[in-house]
């Protein structure tokens, strides 16, 4: 399959379960709000070494929060509902709780929950209150700055992380802008976070490693500086790889982003030097599910 | 959906029982059957055909119509479907009540909603005291559900209430909210004296300043609550009360009452 003169392989993409929350987290006005954010969702690209993947989903605005105030809904993904619920409490803790008129509620249905408030109310030593309002209950939890109000807990859902598509091109700084341009139609959508640095990885990786140690280890076959080295499936016009990985609420709405995605970086096409799309698999033998890049763009 | 229809035949002179008359525990019997259900007048056990004529099928709905306030307990324990009150109520209406619509459009004697846990009493005139109380010699009053009152409240509205919401488009009588334990107390009017008495937890919000506060509440000031705008949403829901979270000035927050827990609040707009 060739759009805009760039190759798209006939391989496929290997995503796998995951457990899966949305908070909303509301603030005085955006900024506050979107700081919020990003400390919560700092260091959480990988489950590998960050316990959870998560990213900010999309602002909201004032008239669609539950308390009337700018916010914007981040997504989190864990291997397993303890160590989302784990990930969780520590981040809202630490990096919502802690942020100046931040209110955090839950932003998702589902049966099975996860603390929110449960426990962070005791570091209201005492003075915290709780209010059961339309049959949910909130934890209003004195702090320096007025009130910190907090859901009590967030319902959790099964969800997908793991599909990704790779963006080969002639040379780095078209694989980065072909990239920054996927991002950009990509964080449009719902339900979808992109949880690298920026929505991008450079650092795509095999399962297992010659030292006994690391469980992954550089994707070798798709690193020009080891072209003739070892079984490189990199052709001599193509200069630099990168990644985009999605994690998802559903396995359409992953299908969806990695069409939108790939759509974007083939409208630069063999011109913009974008040579061809792949994706990162285990030879279908790990993951539960499978992108195939020519039914996703068919 | 099947009603029943219950119309008093002439009006009383002793106080009735009217707990077996639930939705539920009506559910699946004739007419015929429900007539005979035994219901004591004073010393005297009378059929319920006796006293009420019976018209339609038993089912989600009971309609009781009555303009007599000896009727007791109507509506006590019921856990579903929708009793309507044409008339008034007598004491206890409601009481402990766990879901469910009991909907009056007259006026409710004492006790109203005592040891409600859930479902929605609405009603349309007034009531008694000990609105959302507890049962006498229990320690915890109203533990859930919601209570829409649209006319004045007696004395002691919300007494040991412990979770749920109150909603008084009126006003209410002394000791509002005496010895709360938690919940929400809202009053769209004036509150009378000793507000919060002996309060431990809880919210009471009110329109206006209350007529006098135990002197073991302190001043809180001025203070933005973010809880408000929720609890305004919820109160729309239920009725069109003036928007409190539209009002441009915080409210003025008292604590106490700091002879007991001191934990609960008083809010209102001075």
């Amino acid at each position: 399959m060739i759009i805009n003169g760039t190759e798209i392989e006939e391989t496929f993409a290997e995503a796998f379960g995951m457990s899966a929350t949305r908070v909303v987290i509301t603030a005085l006005n955006f900024r506050w709000a979107r700081i919020a954010g990003e400390t919560m969702t700092g260091f959480a690209t990988s489950v590998i070494g960050c316990g959870v993947e998560a990213g900010i989903e999309a602002e909201i605005p004032p008239n669609e929060t539950p308390d009337g105030r700018p916010g914007l809904s981040v997504l989190l993904f864990g291997m397993s509902g303890k160590a989302l619920a784990r990930q969780l409490e520590t981040r809202v803790g630490q990096c919502v709780l802690t942020c100046p008129t931040t209110a955090v509620f839950a932003g998702i249905e589902g049966e099975k929950r996860i603390p929110l408030g449960k426990n962070l109310r005791f570091f209201g030593d005492g003075y915290q209150i709780s209010k059961q309002i339309g049959g949910r209950r909130y934890w209003r939890i004195p702090v320096m700055d007025g009130e910190f109000l907090c859901e009590e807990s967030v319902p959790r859902v099964p969800a997908v992380g793991g599909g990704n598509f790779l963006v080969l091109a002639e040379t780095q700084e078209q694989a980065l802008i072909a990239c920054e341009r996927a991002i950009e139609a990509m964080r449009r959508l719902p339900n979808v976070i992109m949880p690298f640095p920026g929505g991008i990885v450079r650092s795509g990786s095999k399962v297992g490693s010659k030292y006994k140690a690391l469980m992954a280890s550089t994707n070798d076959a798709y690193c020009p500086t080891l072209r003739g080295l070892v079984q490189s499936n990199l052709d001599g016009g193509i200069g630099a790889v990168m990644e985009i990985v999605i994690n998802g609420l559903s396995d359409a709405d992953v299908r969806q982003a990695t069409r939108t995605g790939i759509n974007a970086v083939c409208e630069l096409g063999a011109a913009g030097g974008i040579r061809r799309i792949s994706a990162g698999n285990y030879g279908g033998k790990l993951g539960q599910f499978q992108f195939h890049l020519w039914e996703v763009m068919a | 959906m099947s009603t029943l229809s219950m119309r008093l035949r002439s009006p009383l002179s002793q106080r009735i029982d009217m707990s077996p008359f639930t939705p539920r525990r009506l559910a699946g019997r004739q007419g015929s059957e429900i007539a005979r259900i035994p219901i004591w007048l004073g010393n005297r056990q009378l059929e319920c055909g006796e006293l009420f004529e019976i018209d339609g099928v038993a089912g989600e709905e009971i309609i009781i119509q009555s303009e007599s306030d000896r009727l007791d307990r109507i509506g006590a324990g019921m856990d579903g479907g929708i009793i309507r009150i044409e008339g008034d109520a007598g004491a206890y209406l409601g009481r402990g009540m766990r879901g469910g619509s009991l909907l009056l459009n007259g006026n409710a004697g004492s006790a109203a909603g005592c040891a409600m846990r859930g479902g929605l009493l609405r009603i349309e005139g007034n009531a008694g005291d000990f609105l959302g109380g507890a049962i006498t010699g229990e320690r915890q009053g109203m533990r859930g559900g919601t209570i829409l009152l649209k006319g004045n409240a007696g004395d002691r509205a919300g007494d040991l209430m412990r979770r749920g919401m109150i909603l008084i488009e009126g006003d209410c009588g002394d000791y509002c909210a005496s010895r709360m334990i938690a919940g929400t107390l809202f009053v769209n009017g004036q509150t009378g004296s000793q507000t919060g008495y002996a309060m431990r937890r809880g919210t009471l919000i009110t329109t206006r300043v209350p007529a006098s506060m135990p002197a073991s509440f302190n001043d809180n000031g001025l203070q933005h609550l973010n809880f408000l705008t929720l609890l305004g949403e919820e109160i729309q829901r239920h009725t069109n009360f003036s928007r409190i979270m539209d009002r441009a000035r915080p409210p003025r927050r008292w604590l106490g009452d700091l002879s007991c827990d001191g934990k609960g609040e008083i809010l209102f707009w001075d």
